[in-house]
């Protein structure tokens, strides 16, 4: 897959308009993802990158209708053409763990730890494909086999708690790849790993998109995941899309303050750098948000305007967006 | 090889001494019988160390390599099974109870997890003043006041903030927290468990720096334990890589990141992502086959060679020590000549 560089797709796999997330809390509403608009096409990959509390994992929820019972979501997700927003629980099963499948952070607690994990992996097979109980225990050992389970047919007997962090993750990762899901939407799926079995995950990761041509939503906070897997990258902040564009233009032209803060704030394996560059302050409380652009008050570049008004996500030459009065209107 | 001091070296102010370090702990399983005896679990298994006055030694490793056993040991908050810390010129592993807590006030720790150090019932001024109150009960209430003013202002924190408790604050600020009430003693060595891996890209910058300053400040000494190889690269003057317990490879900064030795070290390094797309995809990552052994019954030998590409039999008989690679180098790997 070439890296696209066109931000609309001809015939996006899942189209994203509008996508809004609230919550009702007893404060009043906490708006967590606001406005989000994007498009994936089959094969491609699509880094969603923020800092705790952006809303980039709500927005893996409320695609998958999984959002808390006091979520509300408003806007259209269309995947395959089909709103799967609207869907009711019934039809929106079938495109589950099908069509659409998750892998979660925590591979330490999305696992039922009371039932073995062969039985956990045939189940998704004999609900969505209506295997019979042999082939699908012939089926998750060879998927087993597919995401380098050492001794796959033994460990089909074993529980959860037997495995090590990363074995946990392959296991998910085999068991979200099952059916042979277009779109895999991962939530962090490193985060909680060591780096040597994050490189293995990642990897693996690498090689199913290339074999099996996955659309895959990476969710993350770290760009050096980022970097290396996706095509697509869209930064979150406070809820709203700062800047989307191709990885390229993302990590080497980031035009919104805030993408550039971040990337200055890595401290880096490839530099050296004594003084790190901080983004002052702290984010937002959803629960209050400014009514001008939501990173105005950590922004150097901030004037007036950006207090009172919320920059709209511009479109420039390049196909690369940005939600910046700064950049929009070319101040110095 | 251009050999190189760091400052630290060059003023030569030993601080700590740490002589073949051992923690094992006792480990029953839940089934055995009262008479049975446990197994040991070898956290820390020989670790000798060094640290200068003013620098700062960074501890890298993954899960489960002994990196915060180590640290706790240092202090000893847990017991030592074997070895020696020696803090300027005192055996710290044979002090009782009251002459240990009395080098505490210049041995301070902060930990990990920035909300769940901090005690949710008291103030931010009263946890910042514990330390004082135990150590000085001579200050009278106002200097007490003031010197936790002083260091709230040098923290970052807002003097109007002294009468709030933890759960106002967000994950960067309690960590500062953490790090007033380390600092408020003086201590001549913190030693930090991994302080900004539970925090936000941007907040770590901030807290990262902030412990650079305060450090040529004070000329403290840091223990800097973290997983993250980047950050450890940003803040240290010298860096331990550990694995299963054992050092695998202790250097000069600049020496260990521009020329790896030890395999561990380079696959570790190699797994690192760098955010620059073209440099991650054109990488080739060293995937390190299979996963960490149990410390409870550790290879014999090299503790590496179970997964280490180039493992032969000698592995599996000697146990490689840390010996000079270089003037600022040292490197635990028997088959070093061989793999170059």
């Amino acid at each position: 897959m070439s890296l696209a560089t066109e931000l609309h797709t001809a015939e996006p796999l899942l189209e994203v308009d509008n996508l809004q997330v609230k919550f009702a809390t007893p404060d009043g509403f906490v708006t967590a993802v606001n406005n989000l608009n994007f498009a994936l096409a089959q094969g491609e990959t699509l880094g969603i990158v923020g800092e705790s509390g952006s809303g980039k994992s709500q927005t893996a929820f409320a695609l998958m209708g999984l959002l808390a019972n006091n979520g509300i979501i408003e806007g259209e997700a269309r995947f395959e053409g089909r709103n799967i927003l609207s869907l009711n629980e019934k039809a929106m099963n079938r495109i589950r763990s099908k069509d659409i499948a998750m892998i979660f952070q925590d591979p330490m607690t999305s696992l039922n730890p009371y039932m073995k994990v062969g039985k956990q992996l045939m189940e998704v097979l004999m609900l969505h494909k209506g295997m019979s109980k042999a082939d699908a225990f012939e089926a998750s050992v060879h998927m087993l086999d597919a995401v380098k389970m050492p001794e796959a047919r033994k460990r089909m007997n074993m529980y959860p708690h037997e495995f090590s962090g990363g074995m946990r993750q392959r296991v998910m990762i085999a068991m979200a790849l099952l059916c042979q899901p277009k779109l895999l939407i991962a939530d962090e799926p490193t985060t909680a790993l060591d780096v040597t079995v994050q490189a293995q995950i990642l990897t693996l990761l690498n090689e199913l998109k290339d074999d099996f041509n996955t659309s895959i939503i990476m969710i993350t906070h770290d760009l050096g995941v980022v970097a290396g897997l996706c095509d697509k990258v869209l930064v979150m902040y406070a809820g709203r899309t700062m800047e989307y564009g191709s990885a390229e233009d993302v990590f080497y032209r980031p035009t919104h303050p805030y993408t550039q803060g971040l990337l200055n704030a890595i401290p880096r394996l490839d530099n050296e750098g004594s003084v790190l560059a901080t983004i002052p302050g702290n984010p937002p409380n959803l629960l209050n948000l400014p009514s001008g652009c939501p990173f105005e008050a950590r922004c150097e570049f901030a004037k007036e305007r950006c207090v009172n008004i919320a920059p709209s996500l511009e479109t420039f030459a390049s196909g690369q967006m940005s939600a910046c009065h700064k950049t929009t209107e070319g101040w110095a | 090889m251009t050999i190189e001091h760091t400052v630290a070296e060059q003023n030569n102010n030993v601080l700590m001494t740490v002589k073949d370090l051992k923690v094992h702990f006792n480990i029953k399983s839940d089934n055995a019988w009262p008479w049975e005896k446990g197994q040991a679990l070898k956290a820390v298994d020989g670790v000798n160390l060094t640290i200068y006055e003013g620098e700062t030694l960074g501890v890298v490793g993954e899960s489960g390599c002994g990196k915060s056993t180590l640290a706790r040991a240092l202090l000893r908050l847990v017991p030592i099974t074997e070895g020696n810390v020696v803090w300027l010129g005192q055996d710290l592993t044979g002090l009782d109870k009251k002459q240990m807590r009395d080098k505490r006030q210049e041995l301070q720790m902060i930990f990990q997890d920035p909300l769940a150090s901090l005690d949710p019932r008291m103030t931010v001024g009263d946890i910042i003043a514990e330390p004082l109150k135990t150590f000085k009960p001579e200050l009278s209430k106002e200097d007490v006041k003031n010197e936790v003013r002083q260091i709230m202002n040098r923290v970052g924190l807002l003097p109007n903030v002294i009468n709030r408790y933890p759960h106002e604050f967000s994950g960067g600020q309690c960590q500062r927290i953490g790090i007033a009430r380390a600092l408020i003693l003086k201590p001549k060595l913190i030693v930090c468990d991994e302080p900004v891996s539970a925090l936000d890209v941007s907040i770590q910058a901030q807290v990262v720096n902030l412990l650079k300053e305060l450090q040529e400040e004070m000329n403290l000494s840091l223990v800097f334990i973290a997983h993250d190889l980047s950050v450890v690269k940003h803040i240290s003057d010298r860096v331990l890589v550990m694995y299963l317990g054992n050092p695998v490879e202790l250097a000069s900064k600049k020496s260990l990141y521009d020329n790896p030795q030890h395999p561990y070290t380079k696959a570790l390094m190699s797994a690192v992502p760098v955010p620059d797309p073209k440099i991650e995809r054109g990488k080739t990552i060293q995937l390190l086959a299979g996963d960490l052994p149990s410390p409870i019954n550790p290879p014999s030998g090299c503790v590496f060679r179970t997964r280490c590409p180039h493992a032969n039999e000698t592995c599996s008989t000697e146990k490689p020590l840390l010996s000079a690679f270089s003037d600022v180098h040292q490197v635990a790997c028997s088959r070093l000549a061989d793999i170059k």
